[in-house]
């Protein structure tokens, strides 16, 4: 009853203030308000979670705090807002958050039905299975009969019934309505399997108290760009989004980094010059400070920093770059330039 | 009086804004008006900036293919069913725990209230304990501690437990046999109707012929054997056409028969007992109304205990009782919504929650979600008040 009291008052928001919301100007009231509000997950790890002194800190997170840097020039003046997967539409359309950052999925319904628009992709990812290891099982296309935990109000529903159907097997959908239920429930026994998109299934993996008694299954049975989401109909603050996300990964194929980027600065590269602000349109047609892209790498990284500091190499999560290396590293991150 | 006489004409030309009868009707026609007014203003706002967003509206939506699985459903339901079969689907399980949950909660709350008035030291104390531990423990709480205390106990389908032949207990639930009905079992159904029936008739009997001569006739023995025996003696005529469609352990678990899943079991068990400790108290408060005069005066005429208590306080107690139990049964129906934190496929887990996911529109779903909740408590209200009255004291 909590959770439906929280989407109609949300609704009822919708309704009563929503003139005011669609008409406003984000970035405007972003910088008069001081600090950027940022949907962000209940915790999933690597992506939006607290750390043990309570500060947020995950790939999401990091997008925001890019925005913040961006806008701001100071990349914590962020107010992080916990969402489930229910609420975070409703808290964006009625304009209780700025930008959701909150490994959501792009699809076409969500980006034409709902008033709002996708700025970009943070992580090319798909759906997968995390299965007890001593069921033996290889391959997803054994799990005909299965019983399977899965986190309500997501694609993830959609997909898993999807593969099902089109394999002509049958499974036992379990719905939960958190993330922490879902990894509950399945080590209690409830469930064989797990589903949620993949690098979600490395970080709930973790979160077993014992992660080693389990697996995931090869197969990735969906495509899940997930990325941040805003408005329709505010494409001034879509673009400061939209480009705050392109500063990281141009940064990464320029070789910016936080640590070299001042020792870069006076770089006569022309694409550095116009990255940090020193030539070409600067911040003019964003409404920005003319270094906004050297805040950006300054104070959160570069894109290959934020992943690998928070999902890569150097996390507990330990996920490979794969399609999310650079496009001209195999991957698919590729990003305007900044001309 | 002459006074009188002269204000009469003067009565006549009084504007009707001072009639207080005409002006009540005026000032509430306008604030009817203004209420419906504002209630439009605000229907018309919604979709007005709903459009304005590009927001989709309407109930087109309930016509789409939902493409989503249900572990429970009550009526046919594949992936391929429409978003408005997901809402029939949640509403008939929302029904059936609460159903479940109303019966249980009563049987287990009468039987604890009695028991707190016990003479019995031990089965007082126990009912009390019974009431402080669970009416002082958070609903959410207690549907958690049956969820997973009963899941960590269970084991897996390969280790399932067998209490009775074909019947297994394991972690994913409990599987039974399912009847499979043959031809000429239609007969099996009417003779059990005919049996209802032919006890509906003899009960009548044996009461007018209690009132007219005193005499008791076997009413209980008579109609169990009826209700009982008549449908098996047609069955064995028909040559027992029913057959057993029993659970078998394939792959990862039991196929066939039929499942009761263990968040049924958990959600029901946590709102039977919860509710039933509240109805506990109901129910002993109405008891303790009754003057103790009329236990005593029972007890004068000869009475058994059993008698006094079946006969004399708990037709008077009930009088007492219904008003609070209706508002008990309010609340289990609407607590049934918290069957979205264990998994249990409910109206607020499953349209609600998946079905306002997929398509994004919270406005219409929300609305039909609370509109259920309203129209089901009403009706239960509805039924509760009809039956108050008709146990309510008849005074001649």
């Amino acid at each position: 009853m909590k959770k439906m009291g929280l989407i109609a008052a949300t609704a009822a928001m919708t309704v009563g203030f929503s003139v005011n919301a669609s008409a406003a100007d984000t970035l405007a009231s972003v910088k008069e308000r001081g600090f950027v509000q940022c949907g962000v997950t209940t915790g999933v790890p690597g992506y939006s979670n607290p750390d043990d002194k309570g500060n947020w800190k995950g790939m999401d997170v990091d997008v925001c705090r890019g925005i913040a840097a961006a806008t701001l020039g100071d990349a914590d003046k962020v107010k992080y807002i916990p969402l489930n997967a229910k609420e975070r539409f409703t808290a964006l359309q009625s304009g209780e958050i700025d930008v959701l950052s909150r490994v959501t999925t792009w699809t076409l319904t969500r980006d034409s039905s709902l008033g709002l628009n996708f700025a970009g992709v943070t992580y090319y990812d798909g759906q997968g299975f995390l299965i007890n290891k001593n069921l033996g099982v290889e391959s997803a296309l054994e799990l005909d009969g299965a019983s399977m935990c899965i986190q309500s109000g997501t694609t993830t529903e959609l997909n898993a019934a999807d593969y099902f159907r089109e394999n002509n097997m049958e499974f036992e959908p379990v719905v939960f309505d958190t993330a922490d239920q879902t990894v509950k429930g399945f080590e209690a026994g409830r469930c064989d399997v797990l589903t949620s998109d993949q690098s979600q299934l490395y970080a709930l993996r973790i979160k077993l108290s014992n992660p080693s008694s389990a697996m995931i299954l090869p197969e990735i049975i969906s495509k899940e760009p997930l990325g941040p989401v805003v408005r329709q109909g505010d494409d001034a603050w879509f673009n400061v989004v939209k480009w705050s996300l392109f500063a990281m990964v141009n940064a990464e194929e320029l070789g910016l980094t936080s640590k070299n980027i001042d020792s870069m600065k006076s770089s006569k590269n022309p694409n550095i010059a116009r990255f940090v602000g020193a030539e070409g349109i600067k911040g003019t047609g964003l409404s920005l400070s003319d270094n906004w892209a050297y805040n950006i790498v300054k104070q959160v990284g570069n894109y290959g920093e934020a992943f690998d500091r928070n999902l890569g190499t150097s996390s507990p999560l330990k996920i490979e770059r794969g399609l999310n290396a650079l496009w001209n590293k195999g991957g698919l991150q590729y990003a305007p330039p900044i001309r | 009086m002459p006074s009188d006489a002269n204000k009469s004409p003067s009565a006549h030309t009084t504007r009707f804004w001072h009639d207080p009868a005409k002006r009540a009707i005026l000032f509430q026609s306008l604030l009817v008006i203004a209420v419906l007014g504002f209630v439009g203003m605000i229907v018309q706002n919604t979709l007005h900036n709903l459009e304005s967003r590009g927001i989709t509206t309407g109930f087109a939506f309930l016509s789409q293919e939902a493409g989503f699985g249900i572990v429970q459903s009550l009526i046919d339901y594949t992936e391929s069913s429409s978003y408005g079969r997901t809402f029939f689907v949640g509403l008939l399980n929302t029904l059936l725990v609460s159903a479940l949950g109303v019966v249980a909660a009563t049987v287990i709350g009468f039987v604890m209230g009695i028991a707190r008035l016990s003479n019995n030291w031990l089965i007082a104390k126990v009912a009390s304990a019974y009431v402080e531990i669970f009416r002082n423990i958070p609903l959410l709480i207690q549907i958690f501690f049956w969820y997973f205390a009963v899941l960590r106990a269970l084991p897996s389908p390969r280790q399932s437990l067998e209490p009775l032949d074909n019947i297994f207990i394991n972690v994913r639930g409990l599987y039974m046999p399912e009847p499979i009905y043959g031809d000429g079992f239609g007969w099996v159904v009417v003779a059990f109707l005919l049996a209802v029936v032919a006890v509906i008739g003899i009960a009548r009997w044996s009461k007018k012929r209690q009132d007219e001569t005193g005499q008791r006739f076997p009413l209980f023995w008579t109609a169990a054997g009826l209700l009982i025996g008549l449908p098996l003696v047609v069955y064995w005529i028909m040559g027992s056409p029913m057959t057993w469609d029993n659970p078998v352990l394939k792959g990862f678990n039991f196929r066939g028969g039929m499942t009761i899943i263990p968040e049924l079991a958990a959600l029901w068990l946590a709102l039977s007992i919860y509710t039933a400790a509240f109805i506990a108290e109901i129910v002993r408060s109405g008891i303790e109304a009754i003057s103790s005069g009329q236990t005593e005066a029972a007890s004068a005429l000869g009475l058994s205990k059993s008698k006094v208590l079946r006969l004399v306080v708990v037709p008077q107690a009930v009088r007492v009782i219904i008003p609070p139990l209706t508002s008990q049964y309010l609340n289990l129906i609407k607590n049934s919504s918290l069957a979205t934190a264990i998994g249990y496929p409910d109206l607020v887990s499953v349209f609600a929650g998946t079905t306002l996911n997929q398509t994004g529109q919270a406005i219409e779903v929300i609305f039909m979600t609370m509109l259920v909740y309203l129209t089901l408590s009403l009706l239960v209200s509805a039924f509760m008040n009809w039956f108050n009255t008709r146990m309510a004291l008849v005074e001649r």
